[in-house]
């Protein structure tokens, strides 16, 4: 994808203003690159697509890489979700390595991602999604497909630099379900206004 | 809510699978060579056991990868899971 | 009976100088924090609160806890709620309640409260804190494990009044559910409770609390400290308000200060009624008698006995003309065996047949039950789950034995969770405490009194609530009936609350006597979920109104709502159906629209249909594979058509195919299947040819689609992509180009779903709505005209072309559809192909897609109503049923294109048959006459795709 146009470009959640709460923050993290890849977990390609992105592809289920602004979620077997900040020319790169065994799809407006972090923030998901999100069981790096509610989406728990000991996730939803997700979300944290 | 071990991500709510019966019946090489007995054996004719039965699952709301299981249909209890292409 | 001197000057634990006003069938009474409706009505001298089912007859308070069968009431305000057992509703202030008969009133007006629900996880979840539980609960914490304590009580505790204090346990380092009953227990220690958050707040409860909460728990380990239901025994007029379980008078006069009579009978066929003897008499409650059918009547009873009648058993139980026929007054107390009538003046009568041990979620988890003769009740006997049943569950009696139980069940839980459990004892118990003691204690066992023996039966009750009587199991195993099962059903003994809590014992035992069989080969009912009932607004929680199920919308849904779509939902999506004008109506816009399509320019917001990429070296090998026709030859820069059958031949799914690269195709599918095709095609590539290299990736929500459809079309796209060569030799049909459209990277595919000259512009879906109102503006020289769903339809269908779901349902083959032509008869195989060879699937009497024009060009006929051949009507008549069916109608429109009405149809062998009349017949009785056409009824030349 090209870089977004700043005029006509429109997030799935734009223009949602979260409810103040008590001990939970929510917002969108609109326009973040996503680009999928599929290819064997080991061999040539994927020592080749570690070196590009300059780390390796996590093999263990359920865990992430990453370096600065770039992360790698491991989504299957052979399946990954390298996600960079808005308008990184990750797909671009990537794409180079396409073909020879690599699938390499662009889904940067596939998914917006919903940040939901403070204190509370693991209650208000526990409304929602059966996995154990104990930081002994769902620790920061972790990162999980999942249900919350009837939505699927990529859990991810994150250090987002606010402050180390607090609890943050980044909820990766598809466009066409972020409003149901964040009129969800919202409702749930009714209780803790 | 059966408790199913994914393979690939562990333990996970049955909600988050998607049940693809009987494990282990393969595509016919040749359908053609098959009698319309044959086939329509292969299609719609499954056994239906008391006790282990390995069946096939996918964790959709998860990896979407496909996996067997060995299901004692008495008590619902999943005795082992292995993934595809590992012996049963 | 007055309320006077009801209230206990110094016991419960009520706070009496607070005062709560409620009312009871309109009368104002008033009691304090700590209350429960029960003991409130109780204090008050309230003893009848209710009226029999079956029968109308009185019934009062049975009991102190959730197994009450009898006192159970409607409460008013602050909301309507219907069957609530007083014993279970916290006093407050505004209470508003009233007697039922038997049964409840839903509310009639929406319930403005919320619910919700939470997941939680644990290494031990413990049910029950009594002595048990807390015990087992405390070293867990102590040892360092996660754990969940669930109660159903306002506090910890337990049921019994004997609590010797609890200090020990660490509230804070469990999480502590109070007020929340565990009511269902699943596979892999999966326990699902609610929890009463706000209803004991009265008017205070916070709005934004959720009222009342569903916990659904994953435990490592369930330690079931479940406590034991005393038991009922059988005689005559054993309902009358006044009979009530012996302990839950001690619970009465401990927990909540009420003495609940002034004259007491105690009947016990067990030790345990000797120390409501002791308690009550202490209390200053006058001991009339105490009965018990066993010779000795126990050693000291600490306090003054009226009569004490060993060997002996209540009869019967009366009201007198004195203080009502609904209320107790009289007992009468007979030898066993038979002999002279005692009878003596009573307004309590406290009865104890012994206690069950509550299995019900032990039962739930797949454990066994077996009857134990001595503790005369069953106790649990295995089990497969990681279950551990602690103290009175397993049927042991005094304190000091469950807190030792409850040690010992954490440690071998906390054992086989791997956790090393801590050295550690209640201090009540102190280092070395003896192990638990004999089940029952001395003198005497539990002799097996269930019922007492009588001529008449009839008032001899075993299900309080459900009316069941002694005489009414006779009738049942009179009629054949062999097994409690039967007899449950058959007589509805042990179904509603009490779920077997007080009626289980006693009609295992009533069928034993009648078929001379015992209780352990007879076993016990199923116990099912839910323990206690739950409220559909508990189990709803929130999945109700907008959050019942996903609302999928577009990127440019917001600008169908500013300009007044009316919408309907497609699977999870919801999109927009028509657009009215000012005035329209449905056939009026859709005309409107159609028009507009078909002589200059329309465009419509077709994102949700399903995209997925498929990429690597066989991936053309692949598709060929799941299509019934050739991808693998598909030129790069080209789409085309296909359809996939499923392995019977039937069609699953159709859409385009465009090949992106030698290695690349991007696949639509239709809009509810985007899911079902991912999945069907991974399954196909993970079991059966996992050596195929190609990928799929689903692309739905990444991209934006608007499809810009009629002659003018073609005028407003090169407004909008200057750099892109739009005549029809440059960008031919059924090809695709990537471009910049109105600024934006775009993959513009000139494909049509309406036989119009037509265009598929698909954007990043961030730049829908902006490519949305590009579209608008550039239309707008042109007239250009918003359609929904429901003009597309009519677009395609004067095109005859099918949408899978509507015109096909699963036993339709491409064949059907007329579409031989899209099945491959070169390709070895591919899905479906060998079931194409079958003898039904060549059967020349199979039903066609075709068109249908009725002779009234005006009359639509609606979809799904039948067609007949006129060779079976009888003088113009339909025959006697069953009527020879030809097919039905799939599809039916208004075409303003045809100037008259349509409709598709599957029709038996309907190929053979154009040309030929049928008949629909109507639901108002009418038969119309139709003519079969060929399903292409609009441009059958397809002159108009090249505008």
């Amino acid at each position: 994808m090209a870089e977004p146009l700043e005029t006509t470009i429109r997030s799935p959640l734009a223009g949602w203003t979260p409810h103040p709460l008590t001990g939970i923050r929510l917002a969108e993290l609109p326009f973040r690159t996503q680009v999928n890849l599929r290819l064997p977990a080991k061999g040539p390609a994927a020592d080749a697509v570690g070196l590009e992105l300059g780390v390796p592809l996590p093999v263990e289920p359920g865990t992430t890489a990453g370096s600065g602004e770039l992360s790698v979620l491991w989504l299957g077997p052979d399946e990954w979700l390298v996600v960079g900040s808005p308008g990184a020319d990750l797909a671009a790169r990537l794409a180079a390595r396409r073909g020879a065994g690599v699938s390499v799809v662009d889904t940067s407006a596939l998914r917006t991602t919903v940040l939901v972090a403070g204190p509370r923030a693991r209650d208000l998901l526990a409304h929602g999604c059966a996995l154990d999100l104990h930081p002994t069981r769902f620790p920061t790096g972790r990162c999980a497909q999942t249900l919350l509610a009837h939505a699927q989406i990529v859990l991810v728990a994150v250090d987002d630099g606010t402050s180390g000991a607090e609890p943050a996730y980044h909820l990766l939803v598809r466009s066409s379900f972020a409003n149901y997700l964040a009129d969800w979300l919202e409702d749930a944290a009714v209780e803790y206004r | 809510m059966l408790l199913i071990r994914c393979p690939w991500c562990g333990p996970r709510d049955e909600t988050e699978f998607h049940y693809g019966g009987a494990a282990h019946v393969a595509y016919p090489s040749d359908p053609a060579a098959l009698s319309d007995e044959e086939w329509g054996r292969y299609l719609f004719v499954r056994e239906n056991l008391k006790g282990p039965f390995a069946e096939r699952w996918c964790h959709t709301a998860g990896c979407r990868r496909w996996f067997n299981a060995v299901r004692d249909t008495l008590t619902n209890e999943i005795l082992r899971v292995y993934r595809i292409g590992e012996p049963a | 009976m007055s309320g006077d001197g009801l209230r206990h000057a110094t016991e419960g634990r009520i706070d009496r100088g607070t005062v709560l006003r409620f009312r009871f069938d309109g009368t104002a009474y008033s009691g304090h924090p700590g209350d429960t409706l029960a003991s409130a009505l109780l204090a008050n001298g309230v003893r009848r609160i209710g009226t029999s089912v079956r029968l109308g007859r009185p019934r009062g308070v049975m009991s102190a806890g959730s197994e009450e069968p009898t006192g159970v009431v409607q409460l008013e305000a602050p909301f309507p709620d219907p069957m609530r057992p007083a014993t279970m509703v916290e006093l407050h202030d505004g209470l508003v309640a009233s007697s039922l008969s038997g049964r409840g009133r839903l509310a009639d007006r929406p319930d403005p409260a919320r619910y919700d629900a939470v997941h939680a996880h644990c290494d031990m979840l413990v049910v029950g804190a009594g002595p048990a539980g807390l015990a087992a609960a405390s070293l867990a914490v102590r040892s360092g494990a996660r754990v969940i304590l669930a109660d159903e009580r306002p506090e910890v505790g337990g049921a019994s009044p004997d609590t010797e204090g609890d200090d020990w346990f660490d509230r804070a380092g469990a999480r502590v559910l109070t007020r929340t009953t565990v009511f269902g227990y699943y596979d892999d220690n999966y326990l699902v409770a609610v929890e009463r958050r706000t209803d004991h707040l009265g008017a205070a409860a916070p709005g934004n609390l959720a009222r009342e909460r569903i916990w659904r728990i994953r435990a490592g380990q369930v330690v079931l400290a479940t406590g034991a239901h005393e038991r009922p025994i059988a005689f005559a007029g054993n309902d009358l308000p006044g009979v009530m379980l012996a302990d839950s008078a001690r619970t009465y006069l401990h927990r909540y200060g009420v003495l609940v009579g002034r004259r007491a009978v105690v009947f016990t066929i067990n030790d345990s009624g000797y120390r409501v003897v002791a308690d009550l008499a202490a209390a200053g409650v006058e001991i009339a008698a105490l009965v018990d059918p066993r010779e000795a009547t126990g050693g000291t009873v600490g306090g003054q006995v009226g009569g004490r009648y060993g060997g002996h058993v209540v009869v019967a139980a009366h009201g007198d003309d004195a203080h009502g026929h609904d209320v107790l007054s009289t007992v009468d107390i007979e030898p066993v065996g038979g002999g002279p009538t005692v009878r003596v003046d009573a307004d309590a009568l406290l009865v104890s047949g012994g206690w069950s041990p509550v299995l019900h979620l032990y039962s739930q988890s797949g454990g066994r039950l077996r009857y134990d003769e001595v503790v005369g009740a069953f106790l649990p006997d295995g089990c497969r789950q990681a279950v551990t049943v602690a103290g009175a569950a397993r049927g042991l009696t005094s304190t000091t034995a469950c807190l030792v139980d409850g040690v010992d069940a954490a440690r071998q839980a906390l054992t086989a969770l791997g956790i090393t459990p801590v050295d550690w004892s209640p201090p009540s118990v102190g280092a070395g405490a003896e192990g638990p003691p004999p089940a029952t204690a001395a003198p005497g066992g539990v002799p097996d009194l269930r019922f007492v023996p009588a001529e008449d039966y009839s008032t001899h009750f075993v299900d309080f609530q459900r009316d069941v009587t002694v005489a009414d199991v006779l009738r049942a195993t009179g009629a054949g009936l062999r097994s409690v099962e039967h007899v449950k059903r058959y007589t509805t003994a042990g179904t509603a609350h009490d779920q077997g809590k007080t009626s289980g014992l006693l009609t295992s035992a009533v069928v034993g006597q009648a078929l001379d069989a015992g209780i352990a080969e007879l076993g016990h009912t199923t116990f099912r979920p839910p323990y206690t009932p739950v409220s559909f607004a508990a189990l709803a929680g929130r999945d109700r109104g907008q959050l019942y199920d996903p609302v999928r919308v577009t990127a440019i849904h917001d600008w169908h709502v500013r300009h007044g779509a009316r919408f309907e939902d497609v699977g999870q999506w919801r999109r927009s159906w028509y657009y009215p004008a000012e005035g329209e109506g449905l056939a009026e816009a859709v005309r409107r629209e159609c028009v507009a399509a078909r002589t200059g320019v329309a465009f419509m917001d077709a994102s949700t249909l399903g995209k997925i990429e498929v990429q690597g070296p066989d991936a053309g090998r692949f598709l060929d594979r799941l299509y019934t026709n050739v991808m693998s030859t598909l030129a790069v820069g080209a789409i085309r058509y296909g359809v996939m059958c499923g392995l019977d031949g039937m069609v699953f799914d159709d859409g385009t195919v465009a090949r992106l690269a030698p290695d690349r195709f991007l696949l639509t599918t239709t809009t509810g299947n985007a899911g079902p095709v991912l999945d069907w095609m991974e399954e196909w590539l993970q079991t059966e040819w996992p050596d195929l290299a190609a990928w799929c990736t689903s692309v739905t929500d990444q991209w934006a689609t608007v499809a810009v459809v009629g002659p003018r079309s073609r005028d407003v796209l090169a407004r909008l992509a200057p750099g892109l060569a739009v005549d029809a030799a440059t960008f031919p049909f059924m090809t695709w180009r990537d471009t910049v459209v109105a600024g934006l990277p775009a993959r513009v595919c000139r494909i049509s779903f309406s036989g119009e000259l037509a265009y598929e512009v698909n954007v990043a879906w961030w730049h829908g709505l902006a490519l949305w109102e590009a579209v608008y503006e550039a239309g707008a020289p042109y007239g250009i005209t918003p359609y929904g769903t429901e003009t597309m339809h009519v677009l395609r269908a004067e095109k005859g072309y099918p949408i899978v779901g509507q015109d096909t349902d699963g036993t339709v083959t491409p064949q059907d559809l007329g579409m031989a032509w899209v099945v491959s008869k070169k390709k070895a195989d591919f899905i479906g192909k060998r079931s194409f060879a079958r003898s039904d699937t060549a059967r020349p009497d199979r039903k066609h897609l075709v068109g249908l024009l009725p002779e009234d060009p005006t009359l639509l006929l609606p979809e799904g109503v039948h067609v007949v051949d006129p060779a079976c009507l009888a003088g113009g008549r339909l025959p006697e049923p069953p009527v020879p069916m030809l097919g039905h109608v799939t599809s039916s429109y208004r075409s303003a294109a045809l100037d008259r009405t349509f409709a598709l149809a599957l029709v038996a062998g309907g190929r053979d048959r154009i040309g030929d009349r049928l008949y629909a017949p109507l639901d108002d009785g009418r038969l119309v006459p139709v003519t079969v056409a060929g399903p292409v009824l609009y441009d059958p030349e397809g002159a108009r795709r090249d505008g």
